[in-house]
């Protein structure tokens, strides 16, 4: 039998007819990235391929990389190999990888959401032989309501802080999460305060010329007054820390799928959670599946056994693919910024030891950041990078 | 329903205990005396008869929501909850209704009248008319499985906001046999009690315990310094068997358990020194399994509790008495107010006048003149069959519910031993999601044998760290368990161990639980099955 397309190796999804990776953890020569979220763009490739609109997040997050950008269906070869990048809709930018040699096509999803979320270019399936999708919530108790719903919640919930004299404070992942979020609330209630990591995002996106409402940095030397009109954005990582209990008294909600189970809802002991999530729901991936018209299917992330049990029952060849993202219901919550950031977003010079930026990332509620990924070598690169990047943002 | 369902969704929504009460005291207001009634009865865990079992609620589910068994399994495994798992599975409704909580819980009384094929059609048909959290909270009624996050205290705070009553008063008024049909909400909350309820018992009086944790002993010194001088306190044994109320009056006789639940049956050992009480009799004390003037493990208690016929052979062999500690009714009237010192001298006199002093027993007072004295007759509390002490204070009222200062329990030191974590299962509730249940294994040559299964004990962090141990150390999966790299060593602590056929270690714990993670610990110098079988001895 002749070497499949793409496989899985210890660095990532490798196309050895193209010699390059997909999303690889490892570093590697060529890299194509589906999305700029930190457990599929890493740091330590020579070379990155990504869509256009990841270009200034991606410097932003990993430094001065060499970076090719490319737009959706904009196709590129490789040793005969051609490469096209088509919306995920998971995030602003995100890609699915469409592979294509001798007439043989594979794709790789990235992270996806069926959903317009009305900023992210919509989903859209891409008929191929092989499909190496994403099944983070493949569980058909996963089932998404509308998102307008769930502004309604939250815009209300809002109201009723304001009324109570409570400053408003919302978590969300600070790439995606965030700009959705801020894209669906109703600003005649107050202003949108955010937290640095989520500010630096959003000037960054903004100098890729994507329109997001207003914002303004969440400072303590803001108005308090007005911020308890308000409503402040920011990351998990944030929760619990002395700079959210300045804002106090406030109410938090959290945004994320885990929050369709009650019990991941009252764990997290957050005032209210909302069922927002930038993947696809159980019927989402269903859908999207059979859309590609494919016959194989890998999946990664999450529920990947029960769901490549579901899709061979109806008829799929299905397989659980072993990557290293980070193995099951490793959550869209899980974020790892490598570089250390202070609250009002700027670069800290680093310690000499990178694993003090994990420990204080402890306070992730669902599930400490994958450790995997950051090699000793690694280290010392994230290290040097961070270094001279300092103060240069 | 929905007032309800909205009612479920808010208290889960805070854990301040103010927004509680608050939340509670608005549902309160808007319902009507029915929906309060039932309200309180589910809230107090008076729950409808269940009318169909939970394995046809199941497989109706499964057809309505189209999905393979298996996968319905496994999503259950995901969301740890059977009703919420088939109100997520569902497909969505169409239409609405507005029945009230009372409506819906009468529907489900009257299933008794319907045949298999009626009441699924009626079960479908219900889904079909509401939203998800409606259908978790119906689901929740239905399986009989209704437990809510807040505890009876607060919505006895709520109820006693809107009386004006005594919350005390009120606790006392919901204790005992009601069904929300016989009682209604103005006669629970008006000035005078109308209950002529002869079974009613009193709220027990829980104590706390003055270690918070095994891990915090106190001397001797400390002791003194928080209850002061030894002489204004009464030290008892703390007896390892059921905390039971048994209640004379009119010649009629009440055993209640502290789960509230009427336990009469179940002891009739107990029958005859009761019936000989003087009416109008109501002690507090443990009814316990007890042969040649001593007092059987708890285990042994065990095995007959869940019998329904109390057959020839178990009455011989675990035959039951009463070891009393208190007397809070006397000759009709509520004694709760006197001093403990009296309410112990009025139930001395009971028990010498009684003719069946091998089943009614008196907890014997422990003398001591120093805490340094019990400190050291503590250690020995296994020797006498109990659990540590209870200490009392000789001047105290009999209080309601579970109150710091005047009762205290001194438990004794837990045995522990160490162990490897060898198998892992997702949680229920509030850990659905995350591996909390472990299995624990020690050394039996160079083998390990699982011994004992535990789940609490670590902190939220810790469980985090040993979930995500799990999931990158899986070896195998066996449906919802996996088996795990052997390499977490934990202290497990346990109250008491016996010998078992039907575990392969060959005994079974009493209340094991994790004391604390050995982090500093290898697998090689966990303990090995010698050592845990010494506790035997």
């Amino acid at each position: 039998m002749s070497r499949p397309l793409l496989e899985f190796n210890e660095k990532g999804i490798f196309c050895s007819a193209g010699n390059f990776y997909i999303d690889p953890w490892r570093p590697v020569k060529y890299a194509v990235i589906t999305h700029a979220h930190s457990d599929h763009a890493k740091w330590g490739h020579q070379k990155y391929l990504a869509h256009k609109l990841s270009h200034e997040v991606l410097k932003y997050r990993l430094g001065n990389i060499d970076l090719e950008i490319i737009d959706y269906n904009e196709p590129i070869h490789i040793n005969g190999v051609t490469i096209s990048l088509h919306p995920a809709g998971h995030i602003i930018g995100s890609a699915q990888i469409r592979v294509e040699y001798k007439g043989e096509v594979w794709v790789v999803s990235g992270d996806y959401k069926v959903e317009d979320d009305g900023i992210s270019t919509p989903f859209e399936p891409v008929k191929c032989h092989s499909f190496i999708s994403e099944c983070t919530f493949g569980m058909p108790v996963y089932k998404w309501r509308p998102q307008q719903e769930i502004f309604d919640g939250i815009n209300n919930w809002w109201r009723l802080n304001v009324e109570e004299g409570k400053t408003t404070v919302i978590v969300g992942y600070s790439l995606g999460k965030a700009q959705r979020i801020l894209q669906g609330l109703d600003l005649s209630i107050g202003n949108v305060y955010t937290h640095g990591v989520i500010e630096n995002t959003n000037e960054a996106l903004r100098r890729d010329g994507v329109k997001l409402n207003p914002t303004q940095r969440a400072t303590f030397e803001s108005n308090k007054d007005e911020m308890r009109k308000g409503l402040i954005i920011c990351p998990p990582s944030s929760v619990g820390t002395p700079w959210m209990r300045k804002f106090y008294p406030y109410s938090f909600g959290y945004c994320s799928g885990w929050m369709a189970l009650r019990g991941a809802k009252r764990r997290r002991a957050a005032d209210r959670g909302f069922v927002l999530s930038d993947h696809a729901d159980w019927g989402g991936l269903v859908q999207s599946i059979k859309a590609t018209g494919c016959e194989t299917v890998y999946l990664t992330h999450g529920y990947t056994a029960s769901f490549s049990r579901y899709l061979c029952d109806i008829g799929y060849d299905a397989h659980e693919a072993h990557t290293l993202y980070g193995g099951d219901e490793i959550s869209e919550l899980d974020e790892n910024p490598v570089k250390l950031v202070n609250e009002y977003g700027e670069i800290i010079e680093p310690v000499d030891d990178a694993e003090k930026n994990s420990a204080d990332k402890e306070i992730i509620i669902l599930e400490k950041p994958s450790k995997i990924g950051l090699t000793d070598s690694e280290k010392a690169i994230a290290l040097k990078k961070a270094k001279r990047m300092g103060g240069a943002l | 329903m929905k007032a309800f369902a909205n009612l479920f969704s808010a208290l889960d929504e805070t854990n301040k205990t103010n927004e509680k009460v608050r939340v509670l005291k608005e549902y309160f207001v808007t319902v009507p005396d029915e929906d309060k009634i039932q309200t309180l009865a589910l809230f107090t865990g008076r729950k409808p008869k269940r009318q169909i079992n939970s394995t046809l609620v199941k497989s109706w589910a499964m057809e309505l929501s189209n999905i393979p068994a298996w996968l319905f399994e496994e999503s259950y495994h995901v969301v740890g909850d059977l009703g919420e798992t088939i109100a997520l599975l569902l497909p969505q409704s169409e239409e609405t209704q507005n029945k009230s909580l009372s409506e819906w819980i009468a529907e489900i009384n009257s299933l008794i009248f319907l045949n298999e094929q009626e009441k699924k059609a009626w079960l479908i048909s219900s889904w079909l008319s509401m939203e998800q959290q409606e259908r978790f909270v119906f689901n929740k009624i239905l399986t009989g499985s209704f437990r809510v996050g807040v505890s009876q205290s607060l919505v006895i705070k709520a109820l006693a906001d809107l009386s004006g009553l005594e919350t005390s008063v009120l606790t006392h008024r919901i204790m005992g046999n009601w069904d929300p049909k016989s009682f209604n909400y103005q006669s629970l909350v008006q000035k005078e009690d109308g209950s002529e309820d002869i079974s009613r018992p009193y709220p027990f009086y829980l104590a706390y315990p003055i270690q918070d944790t095994s891990d915090q002993q106190k001397s001797s010194e400390q002791i003194k310094e928080s209850l002061g001088d030894p002489l204004n306190w009464q030290a008892e044994w703390k007896w390892d068997g059921i905390r039971a109320q048994a209640i004379q009056r009119n010649g009629q006789i009440f055993i209640w358990s502290r789960g509230e639940d009427l336990a009469t049956d179940k002891f009739p050992e107990l029958h005859p020194f009761l019936l000989e009480l003087p009416a109008g009799t109501v002690l507090d004390g443990e009814a316990i399994c007890f042969a040649d003037n001593c007092p059987l493990p708890f285990n042994i208690l065990q095995t007959r509790i869940g019998r329904k016929n109390l057959t020839k052979k178990i009455l011989t062999d675990s035959p039951m008495a009463f070891i009393a500690y208190d007397c809070i009714e006397h000759e009709g009237n509520d004694i709760r107010d006197l001093p403990l010192s009296r309410r112990r001298a009025i139930l001395e006199k009971l028990h010498q006048s009684s003719s069946f002093k091998d089943v009614f027993r008196l907890s014997p007072v422990v003398s001591f003149s120093s805490w340094d004295d019990l400190y050291k007759l503590r250690l020995r509390s296994r020797d006498e069959f109990a659990e540590g002490f209870m200490l009392k204070k000789l001047d105290s009222p009999y209080l309601v519910g579970r109150k710091r200062g005047a009762w205290w329990k001194w438990k004794v030191d837990p045995l522990s031993i160490d162990a490897v974590m060898i198998y892992a299962q997702k949680g229920h509730g509030r850990r659905a999601d995350l591996y909390t249940d472990y299995t624990f294994a020690i050394w039996d040559q160079d083998k390990l044998v699982p011994f004992a299964k535990a789940y609490s004990g670590l902190t939220d962090k810790e469980i985090n760290q040993v979930n995500f141990f799990v999931k990158r150390n899986t070896l195998e999966k066996f449906g919802p368990v996996r088996t795990v790299k052997p390499q977490l060593v934990f202290e497990i602590g346990f109250e008491g161990i016996n010998k078992s056929t039907r575990h392969k270690s060959g005994v079974a714990l009493r209340f094991p639980r994790i004391l604390r993670w050995r982090q500093d610990k290898k697998i090689e110098e966990a303990d090995t099955i010698e050592t845990l079988k010494e506790f035997l001895k």
